[in-house]
C-alpha cells in the first residue's frame, strides 16, 4: 500500500540519528580544556595569583557545614547550617585560613560560597578557587579536577549503637553478617565494598544526617565513616547512645583529604608550597591535635 | 485529504498518499529538513568550545561501559520495587475511587475520607512521604513492625502517593462510563456492586488505560527515590560511580536504562488500545 | 403472589426533577398478559413513567404495585423487583466490552447464580428464536440498531420477567430496521407477555394494543381500547395530537 522507498523512511531516520549521535560520543577522558591558564604564574605572589576574582580568595564547602571540620555554630544572619565557615573554626576552616594568611591575604579577602558534591567536578569553569569537603584524593578522580597534596589522613571507623551484637566484633571477618551504611561520594563507601565485603549489601545515604538516621531507626546496624567524625557522631551523640566500635587499618597508602581545584589549575602550586610550610613548622599537626578528637579506638583487623 | 483527527490512523495517513506525487515529495522534505535541522543543531554542540570538556565530563566512553554492569544489576531493585509497588496500587487505588463515588448522604463520611486521602497524597512531595515512613515509621519502635525493611517504607511511600493519582484516573473512566449503562445492568437486577464490577469498572479500565500507564511509567521513575532509605537501586549506583570518578558519565548509563525500560511500556499501552479497539468498535478489522 | 388479576397499578403517581413536575397524577392499570400502549408528544412523561415503574426513578407521591405488591414502599428490595421486570432502552444500552452471549448470560449468572453451561444454553435458544444465533460472539457495535435492539430485548427476557417495559423501542432505528424489531415484540405478545409499551409506531400500536392511553404533559388524558382512542377520541388535545401524527403519514 505504501510506496517502496518510503517503507524504509523510519529505519533511515533512526540510523542517521544514531550516525549523529555516535559522530559526537566516544573517546576516554583526556585532560579537559580547562579556563585557566597552565603555563604561567610559576610565581606565587599574591598578586599574580590566578584567582576566580582579583584580590579575594573565594573557598567553596558544602552547606551544612559539619563538625569537627567546621565549627563555630552559626552567627545571625549566616545562611550556612550547623557552622559557618568564615568562622575560622573546625580543622577545614582553619586549615584553610592557615592556607590564605600563607598566600598573603587576610580572613576579610576570604568568601565562602556553597559547592555541593555533585558540583565540585562538573565541566567549565568553578565560582570558586578551592574546595574544602572531606574529599578523598583517588588517581581516576584526579582525572577530571586538581588535587592538592593531603592535608589530612585518615582511616575508616565503624559506628554502632551500644549493646547490639555488632558492637561485639573484633574482626573484620565478624561483621560479614551485619548491614553496613555510608553516605554517598565516600571513600567509606568504597571500603565496605571492597575490603569488608559484608555478605548484606551496604546502605547509601545522601548525607551525614540520613546515615545517622539508618542507624537510629535500625535500618543499618553499623556506620563506616572516617574517624574523626565517628568520634562526633558518638561524643556529640549525633545518634544517641552510640559508639566506636573500633577502627580500620588504611587500605593502601589511606585516605587522604585535598583540596579540590579545577583540572590544570596553577593555583595549585601555590597552595601545595603553603601546605608545605604548614607541615614544615607543624601548624598541620597543631590545628589537628585542637580540632580533631586523639581518642583512641581498637583497631580491627 | 483525511481531517479526522482519530490517532490510530496516522499511519494509514502515510498510507493515503500512495501514487500522489506531492505527498510522497513532502514526506521527503519533511525528514530531509529534520535531519539537516538536527545535523545543525549537533554541529552547534560539537564545535562549542567548551565540547571537549563536557564530552569528556558526561560521554567518556570507558567509564560508561565500566559502570554499566553494575548499574544494569541494580536497575534490577528498580524493577522489583515498581513492579510490586504497581500491583498494589492497581488494586488500591480502585478502592479509593469506589469509595470516592458511594452515593447518597449515609456514605458522606467514607466519600470524605477518600477525598481527602487523594487530596493529601497528591499535594504531599512524594520524597517528604518516603522520608516521614522510610525515617519516621521505624523510630516510633512498635515491635510488630520490626520486620519491615527501608525497601518496604519506600515501596510503601509509593503505593501510598501513587494510588491517589491512579484513584483519580479510575475515577475520570468510572464517571466517563454514561449512566444509561449503570441504568440498564441495575435494571436486570445486578446489585450495585455486581453493576461496579461487571460492567462499570471494565469499561472504565479500558478507557483510561493510556493515564495509567502514563502514572506507571512516572513510577519507574520514582523508584530512585527509595534510595534515599538506603537500599542502592539504578540511580544511586551511578550516583556512585560518579562520586567515584567525579565524572558524569555514568548518569548517563542510568537513563539509558530507564529510557530503554519506557519504550515497551509505551508500546505496551499502544498495544492495548489499538486491541480494544478493534474489537469493540464498528470499522475494525472485521 | 395474590395480584387480583392485575400485573402493574400506578396510583396517583407524582414525579418532579426539582421544580418541575413530569407526573402530575398518573392512574395506571395494566392486566396479566395485557399489552398496554403508551402514546404521547415527547417530554409528556412515558419515559419518566417507565423508570418509575422499574424503580429507577423514586416517585414523590403515589404507590405502584407490581402483581399486587406495593413496590414504592421504603424497605422495598429494589433489586428483586428489577429481576422481574425486564426493560428495553431507546439507545439499546448493551454492554458494549461484552459479546452478545455475554451480554445475555450476564444476569442470569450473577443475578440468579445460573452455572454458566446452563445460562449459555439458554441464551443460545433465545438468540436462536430471534434470528441472532450466529452472532453471539459479536460485539454489540459490530451489529445493525435494529440488531442491537433485538439481542437487548433478549437480555431482558433472559431474566424471564412477568412484565416488560419497552421505551420506545424503534425510535432510534433507521426505517429498514424496525420492522425486525417490532415482530419480535408482536411475537412476545402473542406469547401472552405483560407488556407496558411507550411508543410512537401508531399502526402498530393499533395492531397489537389491548389498551392504549395518551399522556400530555405527565396527566393521562384519555385511555381505551385502540380503536377507541384511535378512532374516537374523546378529548381535543387526543385528537389534535393524532391529527398531525396522521398529517405526518404515521397512521
Amino acid at each position: 500500500m505504501r510506496p517502496r522507498p518510503l517503507r524504509w523512511l523510519p529505519v533511515a531516520t533512526l540510523v542517521a540519528l544514531l550516525a549523529v549521535v555516535a559522530a559526537g560520543c566516544g573517546g576516554s577522558s583526556s585532560s579537559s580544556a580547562s579556563s585557566t591558564s597552565t603555563a604561567a604564574a610559576a610565581s606565587c605572589v599574591k598578586s599574580q595569583l590566578n584567582l576566580v576574582k582579583k584580590g579575594q580568595l573565594t573557598l567553596a564547602t558544602d552547606n551544612p557545614a559539619y563538625p569537627p571540620w567546621f565549627g563555630g555554630g552559626t552567627p545571625k544572619g549566616s545562611t550556612w547550617k550547623f557552622n559557618d565557615p568564615s568562622t575560622q573554626k573546625g580543622y577545614e576552616s582553619a586549615v584553610a585560613y592557615a592556607i590564605v594568611k600563607q598566600l598573603g591575604f587576610t580572613p576579610s579577602q576570604v568568601k565562602w560560597v556553597v559547592a555541593s558534591f555533585d558540583q565540585l567536578f562538573k565541566p567549565g569553569p568553578r565560582n570558586y578557587d578551592f574546595d574544602v569537603n572531606q574529599v578523598s584524593v583517588t588517581p581516576q578522580r584526579a582525572k577530571s579536577v586538581s588535587f592538592s597534596n593531603s592535608y589530612y589522613n585518615t582511616n575508616q571507623a565503624l559506628v554502632a549503637i551500644k549493646g547490639t551484637p555488632i558492637t561485639k566484633a573484633k574482626t573484620i571477618a565478624d561483621l560479614k553478617p551485619y548491614k553496613l551504611g555510608a553516605q554517598i561520594g565516600t571513600t567509606s563507601y568504597d571500603y565496605i565494598v571492597k575490603h569488608i565485603k559484608p555478605d548484606k549489601q551496604p546502605a547509601v545515604y545522601n548525607n551525614s544526617n540520613d546515615v545517622n538516621s539508618g542507624l537510629k531507626t535500625g535500618g543499618i546496624d553499623g556506620i563506616v565513616v572516617d574517624l574523626p567524625t565517628a568520634f562526633i557522631i558518638t561524643g556529640a551523640e549525633e545518634v544517641p547512645n552510640s559508639v566506636v566500635v573500633g577502627r580500620f587499618p588504611a587500605l593502601g597508602s589511606g585516605d587522604h583529604f585535598g583540596a579540590v581545584f579545577a583540572k590544570g589549575n596553577s593555583l595549585v602550586k601555590c597552595v601545595n608550597q603553603a601546605l608545605a610550610t604548614l607541615k614544615a613548622n607543624g601548624t598541620l599537626t597543631q590545628l589537628q591535635n585542637k580540632w580533631i578528637s586523639n581518642a583512641g579506638a581498637p583497631v580491627l583487623k | 485529504m483525511t481531517t479526522d483527527a482519530d490517532p490510530g490512523r496516522g499511519s494509514r495517513i502515510l498510507g493515503d498518499l500512495k501514487g500522489s506525487g506531492g505527498g510522497q515529495r513532502s514526506v521527503w522534505i519533511a525528514l530531509a529538513s529534520t535531519l539537516v535541522f538536527a545535523g545543525i543543531l549537533v554541529a552547534l554542540i560539537v564545535t562549542s568550545p567548551g565540547w571537549p570538556a563536557v564530552k569528556a565530563s558526561f560521554f567518556n566512553r570507558k567509564i560508561f561501559f565500566d559502570s554499566l554492569p553494575e548499574i544494569a544489576h541494580a536497575f534490577l531493585l528498580n524493577i522489583r520495587i515498581f513492579l510490586t509497588a504497581e500491583v498494589f496500587i492497581l488494586v488500591f487505588a480502585l478502592l479509593i475511587a469506589v469509595l470516592r463515588g458511594l452515593p447518597g448522604p449515609v456514605f458522606f463520611p467514607i466519600r470524605g475520607l477518600a477525598i481527602a486521602y487523594t487530596d493529601f497524597f497528591r499535594g504531599v512531595p512524594t520524597i517528604l512521604v518516603v522520608y516521614i515512613l522510610g525515617f519516621g515509621a521505624p523510630a516510633l519502635q512498635l515491635s510488630w513492625l520490626e520486620w519491615a525493611t527501608p525497601l518496604f517504607w519506600g515501596t510503601l511511600a509509593l503505593v501510598l502517593v501513587y494510588s491517589a493519582y491512579v484513584a483519580e484516573v479510575y475515577r475520570a473512566g468510572i464517571e466517563s462510563v454514561h449512566t444509561s449503562q449503570e441504568a440498564a445492568a441495575r435494571s436486570l437486577g445486578l446489585s450495585r456492586l455486581k453493576t461496579l464490577r461487571y460492567v462499570i469498572v471494565p469499561q472504565a479500565v479500558r478507557r483510561v488505560i493510556p493515564p495509567l500507564l502514563n502514572d506507571f511509567i512516572g513510577l519507574t521513575k520514582d523508584t530512585a527515590l527509595v534510595a534515599f532509605l538506603g537500599p542502592v537501586e539504578a540511580f544511586r549506583q551511578s550516583q556512585i560511580d560518579v562520586a567515584a570518578t567525579f565524572n558524569y558519565t555514568p548518569y548517563m548509563c542510568a537513563a539509558l536504562l530507564f529510557v530503554l525500560l519506557t519504550i515497551p511500556l509505551a508500546r505496551l499501552t499502544d498495544w492495548l488500545v489499538a486491541r480494544e479497539r478493534k474489537r469493540q468498535l464498528a470499522g475494525g478489522a472485521r | 403472589m395474590s395480584s387480583n388479576g392485575r400485573a402493574l397499578q400506578l396510583e396517583a403517581v407524582r414525579k418532579s426533577f426539582g421544580e418541575h413536575e413530569v407526573l402530575k397524577g398518573v392512574d395506571l392499570d395494566v392486566g396479566e398478559h395485557e399489552v398496554f400502549c403508551l402514546i404521547g408528544a415527547s417530554g409528556s412523561g412515558k419515559s419518566t413513567l417507565l423508570r418509575c415503574v422499574n424503580l429507577l426513578e423514586p416517585v414523590n407521591s403515589g404507590r405502584i404495585l407490581l402483581h399486587g405488591e406495593e413496590i414504592t414502599r421504603r424497605d422495598v428490595d429494589v433489586n428483586r423487583v428489577r429481576r422481574g421486570i425486564g426493560i428495553v432502552f431507546q439507545a439499546y444500552n448493551l454492554f458494549p466490552h461484552m459479546s452478545v452471549l455475554r451480554n445475555v448470560t450476564l444476569a442470569p449468572r450473577k443475578v440468579l447464580g445460573k452455572p454458566g453451561a446452563e445460562a449459555n444454553a439458554e441464551a443460545i435458544a433465545l438468540l436462536e428464536r430471534f434470528g441472532l444465533a450466529d452472532k453471539r460472539d459479536e460485539f454489540p457495535d459490530r451489529l445493525s440498531g435494529g440488531q442491537q435492539q433485538r439481542v437487548a430485548i433478549v437480555r431482558a427476557l433472559a431474566m424471564q420477567p412477568d412484565l416488560m417495559l419497552l421505551d420506545e423501542v424503534t425510535s432510534a432505528l433507521d426505517p429498514e430496521l424496525v420492522a425486525e424489531v417490532l415482530s419480535v415484540i408482536r411475537e412476545l405478545a402473542e406469547g401472552g407477555m405483560t407488556m407496558l409499551i411507550a411508543t410512537h409506531e401508531m399502526t402498530f400500536a393499533r395492531d397489537i394494543a389491548n389498551k392504549v392511553c395518551f399522556l400530555d404533559e405527565g396527566r393521562i388524558l384519555e385511555q381505551g381500547p385502540p380503536e377507541k382512542i384511535f378512532g374516537d377520541p374523546e378529548e381535543p388535545r387526543t385528537r389534535q395530537f393524532l391529527g398531525r401524527i396522521v398529517e405526518a403519514g404515521r397512521l
